[in-house]
């Protein structure tokens, strides 16, 4: 089989507008999680998210583009741009024939359906703009992306909650390891930062009030956030021909379904990711480094997931880092694992393990080495990131130093 | 008007539907979770709650034994709600 690297990255989150800034402050342990400046903000119970500050999509785009692209679209178009742009590749001919465009999300253009039900249930209007449903609907993003830079193989969105991304980048792993592909873009991009995506998860009283504190006996719950990140994955021979940058190698995946419960995660769900994902790449527990955490700041999560990290990796998850990001960027949905996977890279090429933040004090159900709150240097080769999702639908892409 | 009686009555019958059983089978000493509650059942029986009686619950999903609201049994939940209902209505007694 092919060997799949990532040979381009670019996002856009709470902790910075490109992959840079983004990886400076996570080893400075940045925490972006703040006060929600958002419309009727008074009306919500949680009112803290980590948000993307001082943006202006009009520095960005012009108007004909805002008209048809929301919140999210805007996001993936912008940490595309600098992930094709790392990479160095134009598509065209045979080439664009066997590219396309993979991407997760979660509520797609959530700010979009918020906007004009508002306008026709609240303010009783009867009218709304002509490009609603191209604006609103979960393929927007992938479509524009294709659009823009003439991908012209296989494209579409997946959307499974939280391991949304996951499953996309492991959907265009598979496509380019198999040959079906040859590059595919692919990654996630969620912005549910509105009044009704914000009500909507209050209903569940899983979210904190006052931050996210993975793994720390403290944990008050998840805190959301927003956001896109977005890779070039290619074909490892071809990177290479051509003298491209690789940022690490996409060594294995491997997905699972819990079978049980709509919210309640499973031990064993997420055992058979880990483990799946491991033998996919070859690789034995004893060669992860690093692994970046579901680790939402939920009772269920951390429990789980750290139980389930345990009986995997046996006397080995002593010796392996583990750390939530989330405590950061916050839980960005359908684009959170595309954002951490930015972790991961950090940990493999930069030779940094980001922590996690906001820690406070041990939970013996959680007793692995999160690396509470300040980063650390450690040579990593080999890297894993999980990602869980309601509905009991687990992906967990496993990553190589290159 | 909403007297102590009152409250109990419609807990039990909030816990009833959401355990999916009569409510002569629910009493003060039931637990939620022995009832077929789960934590699911007890955030959308809460839900219920809040809209019943038009409060406001404080309730944490991911550790609801620090959660200012008892929900060790259906008793423990009618004190609790009898409470929150005197002190968001400003007043001493329920009714």
């Amino acid at each position: 089989m092919r060997r799949v690297v990532i040979t381009g990255a670019g996002t856009i989150n709470a902790l910075g507008i490109d992959v840079a800034s983004t990886m400076a402050a996570m080893r400075e342990g940045h925490c972006a999680i703040g006060d929600l400046d958002i419309r009727d903000a008074d009306r919500l119970t949680i009112r803290i998210g980590a948000q993307v500050r001082d943006y202006d999509e009009s520095a960005h785009f012009n108007r004909q583009q805002i008209a048809l692209f929301d919140r999210y679209t805007q996001f993936a178009l912008l940490a595309a741009g600098q992930a094709l742009a790392q990479s160095g590749l134009a598509f065209s001919g045979e080439l664009a024939a066997r590219s396309g465009v993979i991407l997760g999300t979660s509520g797609g253009g959530l700010n979009t359906q918020d906007e004009n039900y508002r306008v026709v249930y609240e303010e009783g209007k009867n009218r709304v703009h002509p490009f609603v449903v191209p604006k609103l609907m979960n393929n927007a993003a992938a479509a524009h992306l294709s659009m823009e830079y003439n991908l012209k193989g296989p494209s579409f969105t997946v959307a499974t909650a939280c391991a949304s991304s996951n499953h996309a980048i492991g959907q265009a792993f598979q496509f380019v390891r198999s040959g079906m592909a040859d590059v595919m873009v692919t990654g996630g991009a969620e912005a549910m930062l509105c009044f009704g995506g914000v009500k909507a998860w209050e209903g569940l009283r899983v979210m904190s009030r006052d931050t996210c504190r993975p793994f720390c006996a403290t944990r008050s719950g998840m805190v959301q956030g927003e956001g896109a990140g977005i890779f070039v994955l290619e074909e490892y021979e071809r990177a290479r021909a051509r003298g491209a940058e690789i940022l690490a190698e996409v060594a294995g995946v491997a997905m699972t379904s819990d079978a049980s419960d709509i919210v309640m995660p499973s031990r064993q769900g997420a055992e058979r990711a880990m483990a799946g994902a491991l033998r996919d790449a070859s690789m034995t527990p004893s060669d992860i480094g690093y692994i970046n955490a579901h680790g939402t700041g939920t009772a269920a999560n951390d429990k789980t997931e750290s139980a389930a990290v345990a009986h995997v990796f046996g006397p080995h998850a002593d010796r392996l880092a583990i750390s939530s990001t989330k405590s950061m960027h916050g839980h960005c949905i359908g684009a959170t694992g595309a954002i951490e996977l930015l972790a991961c890279i950090m940990a493999l090429r930069d030779g940094v393990i980001p922590p996690t933040a906001n820690w406070r004090e041990p939970d013996p159900e959680c007793a692995l080495d999160i690396v509470p709150n300040t980063a650390r240097e450690a040579v990593v080769r080999a890297s894993l990131s999980n990602a869980f999702a309601f509905g009991g639908m687990n992906a967990v892409l496993a990553l190589r130093a290159v | 008007m909403t007297t102590k009686h009152d409250i109990r009555a419609r807990v039990h019958e909030i816990v009833a539907d959401q355990a999916m059983i009569d409510t002569t089978d629910v009493s003060d000493a039931s637990v939620p979770a022995d009832l077929g509650v789960d934590s699911m059942g007890l955030v959308e029986a809460i839900f219920a709650i809040e809209e019943a009686f038009d409060i406001q619950v404080p309730f944490n999903a991911n550790e609801p034994a620090k959660s200012d609201f008892d929900v060790s049994s259906v008793g423990a939940i009618v004190e609790a709600v009898t409470r929150l209902v005197c002190e968001q209505r400003g007043v001493t007694d329920p009714s």
